[in-house]
């Protein structure tokens, strides 16, 4: 457990004079060593909320001999500040590289508090955040309203072309996979053998579909377990000290779904009564299973029926 | 009597000046709209909030330009007519079904256009109106945002395709019918966009005997999905035909399936 009285002052010096003064919309950054100079921060396993600022990412530290380098960045302006006023207070060094694993809004609206110079994403993930940035921007001030003030839309400037980057000796392994969205980045840390899998592992939380291809997601889960490495820090949930059980759980929750939700439209169930379907008893310690449940129905259902229900139709006569 | 409450709702709710001509019960919902609404759907008949009907859908609007809801009056018998409205919706009622030869049980997707009350509404042979629901939270847009196919430019391409499948329910002599038309479903509430919708679909057995008559409005989603249960055995046909708001017809038939063999 590392809240050092150095990040608490950190965290401190990293609001705004007048936001210090309002303690409704300060962020609680508690960053917890998960491997030899890797924190993680993480997030609540809950819906984005005006109770939580959209805090619901887990968010990495790494330190290297060349600077900090944060995987991911948070929802908002205030939180990508007090994060980096953290993390370099843990560390001692500027912050020199801040890695975006998707498009999503909980991992990547807070990189307006950064130089976009130093901000890297997979070209998917950056052509992704230019046409839906807008959209996600709206909907996240619709819904946390002061938690975002200052938060403007900014893109990556740095398209990962690479499959790996070295930071002054610090090797970090660049992985271009997809499935929890067109573009979604995952990263191994040679030294520990540490794998951050972005938003294709959830650990003890249901996955979310918004932008999911279930079966590029599958090859991307296999292509995780066959990559050697020692924990795995996931997008939402706890740390997984093994590993494997979240690439496992993740992989369990979407075969679940997809076959699921095929049955009920091959049985003729409409969303609503889908979105009611009982939720297996090995599901029942996962944070958020019917909520993310009743959201995948919304956003795969539609597809499957135009794909699994006959044509019926016939030319008038 | 063709579609009186679609039409003629509009109108009265501009005017302001609607008089409530029965003492509806007090809405439990305490909607702003609920009188109003009360008056141009209901009108003089009696009016009461009723937990034998249930309007099931989903606890967070994951879509506002598609939502999906289930009327189901299954539990109470005589049911004449099945409305499903949304009190702060541009255009609130989205279905007026009359399941003349089907079970009373109707599903959709609906557009929210903000934070509303959902209902369900079903007549009985007798008159009286029996009503429930709930406050829908929603984001906003469903009904001023364009549909997916509008932004996409495909829409043309696929227009009036239909899909579907029917089953045979547990119950004898009664099918579920599922079924999609491929529909822009434009509410003439967006840009220069005039309103182009679905606005009937009728259900018929073989013997042309009408099993269900529908009407909808534009507050139903793009690409509208129903879930209806037509009195039918396996081995039936349904004659399905919608027709849209430019008064071409989509005709499409579904065979209710026979008992597996042994
Ligand atoms: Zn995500």
């Amino acid at each position: 457990m590392i809240l050092s009285r150095r990040s608490m002052l950190g965290g401190m010096l990293a609001v705004g004079p007048a936001s210090a003064l309002d303690p409704r919309f300060t962020y609680h950054i508690a960053p917890v060593l998960v491997a030899d100079g890797i924190w993680m921060i993480a997030g609540a396993d809950e819906p984005i909320l005006p109770g939580n600022g959209g805090a619901i990412a887990n968010i990495a530290i790494v330190a290297t001999p060349a600077g900090t380098v944060l995987v991911d960045c948070g929802p908002s302006l205030r939180y990508a500040r007090a994060l980096k006023a953290v993390a370099e207070g843990l560390t001692g060094k500027p912050v020199v590289r801040v890695f975006i694993t998707h498009l999503h809004p909980d991992h990547g609206m807070g990189i307006t508090a950064f130089d976009p110079a130093i901000v890297a994403a997979l070209p998917g993930t950056i052509s992704e955040m230019a046409r839906d940035g807008r959209g996600f921007s709206d909907a996240m001030y619709r819904i946390l309203g002061d938690w975002m003030r200052g938060t403007d839309l900014a893109l990556p400037a740095i398209s990962i072309a690479s499959d790996h980057e070295a930071f002054g000796g610090r090797s970090l392994r660049l992985l271009a996979l997809s499935g929890h969205s067109a573009a979604d980045l995952a990263l191994l840390d040679e030294r520990t053998g540490l794998l951050i899998g972005g938003d294709l592992l959830f650990h003890h939380r249901a996955p979310s579909t918004p932008t999911a291809d279930l079966a590029q997601w599958r090859k991307s889960l296999t292509a995780l377990e066959s990559l050697p490495h020692k924990g795995a820090l996931p997008g939402h949930g706890p740390f997984d000290p093994s590993g494997t059980e979240a690439v496992a759980q993740t992989r369990d929750w979407i075969d679940w779904l997809e076959t699921t939700l095929i049955d009920a439209v091959r049985s003729g169930l409409d969303m609503v009564e889908a979105g009611e379907i009982a939720i297996p008893e090995r599901f029942s310690a996962m944070a958020a299973a019917r909520y993310e449940l009743q959201r995948s129905v919304s956003h795969l259902y539609p597809a499957l029926e135009n794909r699994l229900l006959p044509r019926v139709d016939k030319q008038a006569d | 009597m063709k579609r009186r409450i679609l039409v003629a709702l509009l109108p009265l709710l501009a005017s302001g000046a609607v008089v409530a001509r029965a003492p509806y019960p007090q809405d439990p919902l305490h909607s702003p709209m609920w009188t109003a609404h009360a008056a141009a759907i209901f009108g003089d008949d009696p009016v009461r909030f009723d937990p034998r009907i249930t309007l099931k859908y989903p606890a967070i609007a994951e879509n506002q330009r598609s939502f999906p809801v289930v009327l189901d009056a299954r539990g109470v018998a005589g049911v004449r007519r099945m409305v499903i409205f949304a009190d702060l919706n541009p255009i609130p009622v989205a279905i007026d079904y009359r399941p003349s030869d089907s079970a009373a049980y109707i599903a959709t997707r609906i557009k929210l256009d903000q934070r509303t009350p959902v209902r369900g509404a079903v007549q009985l042979a007798d008159g009286q109106w029996l009503v429930s629901g709930g406050w829908i939270d929603a984001a906003g847009g469903g009904c001023s945002a364009p549909p997916l196919s509008r932004v996409r430019g495909d829409w043309a391409e696929h227009l009036g395709e239909l899909r579907g499948e029917a089953w045979a329910t547990g119950e004898a002599g009664t099918s579920r019918l599922r079924l999609m038309v491929r529909h822009p479903m434009d509410t003439g509430l967006v840009g220069n966009i005039p309103t182009y919708n679905i606005e009937t679909v009728t259900i018929t057995s073989a013997t042309g005997a009408v099993l269900g008559e529908l009407e909808m409005s534009a507050a139903n989603s793009e690409d509208p999905a129903l879930t209806v249960m037509p009195h039918a055995a396996p081995g039936e046909t349904l004659t399905i035909a919608a027709r849209d708001t430019n008064g071409r017809i989509y005709p499409a038939s579904v065979v209710v399936p026979g008992m597996r063999a042994p």
